[in-house]
Order: C-alpha cells, then structure tokens, then sequence
C-alpha cells in the first residue's frame, strides 16, 4: 500500500483503546499543537497543507477556517459532520469505529486553532453503535486530560459531545445539520447567513467532515509542507475511498491523491478488479450524487490522459465526459449491471431523503422516480428520456441546498452515458 | 444607501433590503412572483423558488455575476448590483420549470375551488405555465383530515410554503398544527388530530397562497368575482377590526384582511371579526376596495360604486346605505 497516514495503525489490536494508541504515538501532535504551538500556527499549518474538505465538496480547509467571524463576542462552535449517509461512501464509519482517537485528538487540535470550547459530533442515526464507541474514546481522553478542563497543563479546555441524527440523509448538508441538532426539522438554512457568522445557535460555527479533522493530527505531527508534497498538485496528501460493487476486494483504502483510477480498480493492493473476470462497464467514483463514467471514461479522460484519483483529473472534461472525487465512494459497476435499474435506485433515495422544503427538489426527484419506474417496469415512452433530461436542468441549480444537485446529476450523467440503454428499455 | 440596478431601472435602497423588496419598491413588471414569501412573517421565503432572478453583477466592489440563480426573496442588495428579471431569458425558463413543478401535483379542481380567482398559483400558471402537461402519473393525494369547524384544509391543493405554519407561529400563543414527513409526501397537518382553536387561527386562510387552506363559513357560498369587497371596520377589543366585507347585496358572505397590491394582508385579524360577524349591522362600510388591476375580481366593475352607496350586483341598481 502506498503512504498511509490515516490508517497506518489500523491493523493494532485494541487501537479504540486508549492506552494503545497512546503507545502508539497517539495524541502526541495534540501536545505538540497544544504545548507548543500558537492556536494561530495550528490553523497556518493547515492552511499550508492544502488539505481540502474530505465530505465532498473538496473546499480548502484553511480558508474555510479562516472565513470564521472571530470578531464576534458570541462563544464559536466546531462541528463534525459524521452523517455519512450516501450511497457508496462508509468511510467515516470506518475511520470512527477503528480510530476513535485519532478523530478526538484532531478535533482537540482544530478547536484550539478557532478558538473553540464546545465541539459536537453529529452523527449518523443508524451508526448508533459507533457512539459508544466514541463515547468511550471521549471518556477515557478525559481521563488522561487531553479533554476536558485545562487541557495537559495549559489554558486552553473542551468538551465535545455525541449528538446522533435520527436518520435524515439530508442532514449531513451542514445547516440542515445545524437545524438538526438544535433540535428542530432538519430543513436545509438560507443562505446567506454563512454558518461561519450564524451557525449552531446564531453563533460562528465551523462544520468539517470525520476525516477531515481526523487528518488534522497528522498534518500537525509532519507538518503542513510535508503534508502538501503528498498528492499531485492543488490534491494534496491522501484520501480514504470506499470502494464497493462488483470488485474483488471491497473494502476501505487510504490512497495517495495521484493514484491512477485503473490501478485501484485493477490492483490487488486495491479493489483487485472486476468480480469473476468480468469487463468494467461504469464507475461512480465519488458517492451516489456524482456522475457516472463509462468504462472509457473513467480510465481516461476525453483527452486521452490517463485518469487519476485527484479533484482535478476527475472533474476534467466537465459534466459533458468528467465527474467529482465527491466523498470517495467508488462504486464499480460490471458488463451485466443495469443502469437504468441503477439510476431509478438512485432516484428513490433521492426522493426518500429530499426534505420538501422547496419546490423542484421536491416535486422533482418524485418525478424523476416515478418516470425511471415506468422506464424499468416497461411502460416508458420515448419522450421520457428527454423530459428526465429537461426535468434534471430544472432541478440543477435551483434549489436551497445541494441535494438537489445530488439528484440531478446521476440521472443526467446516465442519460447522457448511457442513453442507447435506456432505448432498448423503452422499446422492448 | 445602496445603489441596485433591476431590469436596467435604477433605484436606492437601504442596507439589508433584499432584492424583491427592492423590485417592489419599483413596482410593476420587475416584481419577482412570491408564492411563499410574506413580508408580514419572518423567516418567510426561499422555498417556492419562482422568485429567481439572475445577478449579472454581485457589487460594485466585487462585480463578478452569481453563477446560479438566486432567490430574490431571501437575497440582500449589495451595493452596485445588478439584477435581470423580466430580461434573463435563463430566468423565465427556470421559472417555467418551477412552475411546471408546482403543478404536477396540484388537482386541477379550479372550478371547485373556493379560492379561484384569488388564487396566487392560478396567476403564476397565467403567466408562466405551459399549455400541456407531460405527466401521465395520478397526482399526489392526501387522506384528508379534520382541523376544526372554521378552517377547511384540503391538502391536496398544498404548495407547502410555510406561511401558515408560520403565521401560527408568530400570531398565536400555540402553534397546533406543523409540516409533518418528508419530501413529495410531506404533509401540513395538525398534531395528534386536534382542532386548530385560537384567536387568529384564521390568518392562516388569507396566508395560504392556493386553496389549500379555505374559510368553512363561506365555502361554495359564492364565487369571489361575484361579491363586492368592501373596506369596512368595527371596533375590537383583539384586532384593527379594519377588514374587507365580502358582499352581495346587503348580505355579507365573507370577511378576509386588507390585502396590498402584492397580496399581502395589511392587518392580521381575529377570528371574532372574521367567522362570526357576518351581520351588515356589525360593520361601518368605508368603501369599495381596491383589488389588484390583474384580478378577475375587478372584472365585476364594482369600483363605480360611490362610497356609500351599495349595488346590487345583479339587477345592477344603486340604493342607499343604511
């Protein structure tokens, strides 16, 4: 396996606990930070990793952390994002249930750097498990004063509290979250108001994904130039991908940003390629809500380069041949997967999970649904593949949040890709 | 003050307006429809979307456009912007498209509905609907429920804008009813199957931009376009007691609140003043209102009438008030 940063003490037993980690190295660049470092460093360091956020939307990190209203007397709040509920994508889930420190010793870190004194871990409603977990990993840091008051020795004190969902795909959108856990409707905010001036309870609130802040600790102990030389280009240093579907190896790898597509679907350091010797037809390479690539595609881009696992060589070509790193979910599809089947799937969760707030993602994904049901159960006119085409357009960019966006997207990038598929289901 | 340009028409405005304020205070054909912003209620707007506009300049300081569309209702005016309305052609499609979505589950019981006429929707569709509907799948029906002997609510015709929970939110000591679910089965309805009973639970009617919310007092009674609306008011001990008198002949089939140019109530009123006070000898009849130019209420021809005076609206004759 390539550099792991992340996941290089996985495989320890008793690694949840923390006497093991401890022995491991854990919690040393929270001293690091905390002892040594000015809150304002921290964040430098940060900034100078280029770290971007990792739950899919791919923003810088630092300059997410900088836009924080810091002149406002009102208390700051952290908040980490582990609703992880797409399609595709258990990474969080992962990284939680196996290292629970290394998410608490970053969100020690990140809170020091904003200034922040209560952080909140929202939770995924279903991963209700997981918050035992890292309840005790909170428990036991307290214990051995890495949380809590007076922090080892120095000014600086935090709590952080398991808040879980009740099982809303919506509310990993972070104002829905912010809604959800002030314990009102999870419905998406307006915005403007930015949550880094009103967020949780009006006040400045920074919201990162798991991973995000769990790569933190280590963008600390190596420092952020060292972390920025990992990557390729502006995608830098590793990113955890869930890869699922019809592959060999299943499962969640820690890449290098740089790693080319076709050797993580091919080599058995990765997804050990296609389940029972069979071709690859289409990948979504980002979690449900990015657009899917055909075979060609993915492995290359229209230009004839070859693809890589970074934000830019995957979104290359736009939305007419490119697609998004997303959040990492790599979903593989073989010759033999339907995607029209695929894709009305897709658009009943969307539907499920859309919050009726406004009015195209509302009416629209139950539209969308509906049509690809027929299209599927053999009642589809010819005419609905464009109007799915046009319905996808209305949606797109119309809406309060990026859900709709989310569903928007997989139904356009399938037409488009595979259109000649949706004919044969029309016409026989 | 800031400077704002809507449709090439320039205006000034103070800080923290928002774009449909600010196409209002010029008036006409600039002004964005709101189908679920209410300038009464805080918190309103942002959902219905059919107020889009296109920002071709974000500000003076930073004049790059907006990529996407912006909700207008919920967007404030920087200084040096510049907005296109009636004159982006990306805006009207995307607002035919919103509309489109609107209508795909809304009945079209029109002739049956009690709010026909006045009916927000029923403009939006006029102006920006499209002839043919491409769906062929049945429309979205509710179980209907009870909520009280005063308020009729027929869910099916629901745009879910908020506004009435809204309006019970912010004019009542207890909000009972509330959206329940999620997406295209989302639902306004009240909790536990109670009755919605307070003293201004009748705003909600008047709110409510469609018929899905309609006045149990006056239902199948009569056409609106039929009626007279008078100004009239009373003295109350709980609201303005300033009111519109729905009226035919003497009789008086309705009473709503004092509705502006944009649709909006100028007063909230009590339920008093609405439901119960339905006797011509209750009221001080100001004279005719002024409904908007648009509206097929107009179309009756009851503003010649002189103050004071009432027409029968059939036989067409004048007689003095009372």
């Amino acid at each position: 396996m390539g550099r792991a940063i992340l996941l290089d003490k996985v495989n320890i037993p008793g690694i949840q606990t923390f006497e093991v980690y401890r022995a491991h190295g854990g919690y040393t660049s929270a001293a690091k930070g905390l002892r040594e470092m000015t809150p304002a460093q921290v964040q430098q360091e940060v900034i100078k990793s280029g770290l971007r956020g990792r739950g899919g939307a791919g923003f810088p990190t630092g300059l997410k952390w900088s836009f924080l209203d810091r002149k406002s007397d009102k208390p700051r709040y952290l908040v980490c994002n582990a609703d992880e509920s797409e399609p595709g994508t258990f990474k969080d889930r992962y990284l939680m249930e196996h290292l629970p420190h290394l998410l608490i010793e970053g969100l020690t870190l990140s809170s020091y750097a904003l200034g922040v004194k209560t952080c909140y871990i929202y939770i995924r409603g279903e991963f209700r498990y997981l918050v035992g977990i890292l309840e005790n990993a909170i428990r036991e840091a307290k214990k051995n004063n890495y949380l809590g008051e007076k922090i080892l020795g120095t000014d600086f004190s935090l709590e952080i509290y398991v808040h879980p969902g009740a099982g809303a795909y919506i509310c990993g959108e972070e104002t829905a979250l912010l809604e959800s856990l002030e314990g009102k409707r999870g419905n998406p905010r307006i915005k403007p108001p930015f949550p880094a001036y009103k967020g949780l309870y009006n006040c400045p609130t920074v919201v990162n994904n798991v991973e995000t802040l769990a790569t933190v600790g280590p963008v600390i102990t190596m420092g952020g130039d060292a972390y920025a030389k990992l990557g390729m280009g502006k995608s830098t240093g590793t990113k955890l991908m869930s890869a699922c579907g019809n592959i060999n190896k299943p499962g969640v790898y820690e890449v290098e940003l740089g790693l080319p597509v076709e050797e993580f679907i091919y080599s058995d350091e990765y997804c050990g390629g296609i389940k029972n010797g069979r071709m690859l037809k289409a990948v979504i390479p980002g979690g449900s809500s990015v657009p899917i690539l055909p075979a060609d595609l993915i492995l290359n881009t229209a230009r004839g380069d070859s693809r890589l696992l970074t934000y830019e060589s995957l979104a290359e070509g736009g939305f007419e041949s490119g697609s998004m790193l997303g959040s990492g979910g790599f979903i593989v599809y073989d010759e033999d997967a339907c995607i029209v089947r695929n894709t009305w799937n897709l658009t009943r969760f969307y539907r499920h999970e859309s919050c009726g707030q406004c009015s195209p993602c509302r009416e629209g994904t139950g539209w969308m649904e509906k049509v690809l049901y027929r299209i599927e159960h053999g009642k589809g006119r010819m005419s609905d593949i464009d109007l799915l085409v046009r319905v996808a357009k209305n949606i797109e960019g119309n809406t309060i949040c990026p859900l709709g966006d989310a569903a928007a997207w997989p139904v356009a990038s399938a037409i488009r890709h595979f259109r000649k598929e949706f004919e044969e289901h029309i016409k026989c | 003050m800031l400077k704002v340009i809507i449709d090439n028409i320039e205006i000034q405005v103070e800080e923290g307006t928002t774009i449909l304020q600010a196409a209002r205070m010029i008036g006409g054909k600039v002004v964005p429809p709101a189908m679920c912003y209410y300038s009464k209620l805080k918190d309103s707007g942002g959902k219905c979307r059919s107020c889009l506009v296109k920002v071709v300049k974000g500000s003076a300081k930073d004049p790059r456009p907006v990529p996407k569309l912006v909700a207008s209702c919920s967007t404030p005016v920087q200084d040096g912007m510049v907005v296109e309305n009636t004159l982006s052609a990306e805006v009207q499609e995307a607002r035919k498209g919103v509309v489109e979505m609107l209508l795909i589950n809304h009945p079209l019981d029109c002739p049956v509905c009690d709010q026909a006429g006045e009916c927000d929707l029923q403009d939006l569709s006029f102006g920006f609907g499209m002839e043919e509907t491409e769906t062929i799948e049945p429309r979205r029906e509710y179980p209907g429920i009870d909520i009280g002997p005063l308020i009729k609510l027929n869910m099916n015709r629901c745009i879910h804008c908020y506004r009435c929970v809204l309006a019970a939110e912010q004019l009542t000591k207890k909000r009972a009813h509330g959206m329940l679910y999620r997406g295209d089965t989302m639902e306004i309805s009240t909790f536990i199957q109670t009755a919605i009973d307070n003293d201004f639970s009748g705003n909600m009617i008047d709110v409510c931009p469609v018929g899905a919310l309609t006045d149990r007092t006056f239902r199948f009674r009569s056409r609106v376009w039929f009626l007279n609306p008078m100004d009239a008011r009373r003295e109350c001990g709980k609201c303005s007691g300033k009111v519109v008198a729905w009226m035919f002949g003497k009789e008086i089939y309705r009473i709503t609140g004092r509705k502006d140019q944009f649709g909006e109530v100028e007063e909230f009123i009590c339920n008093e003043c609405r439901f119960e006070k339905k006797d011509i000898n209750d009221w001080v009849i100001e004279g005719p209102r002024k409904i908007k130019r648009q509206s097929v209420i107009s179309s009756n021809h009851y503003e010649q009438m002189k103050k004071g005076s009432i027409i029968h609206p059939i036989e067409g004759t004048t007689e003095p008030q009372e």
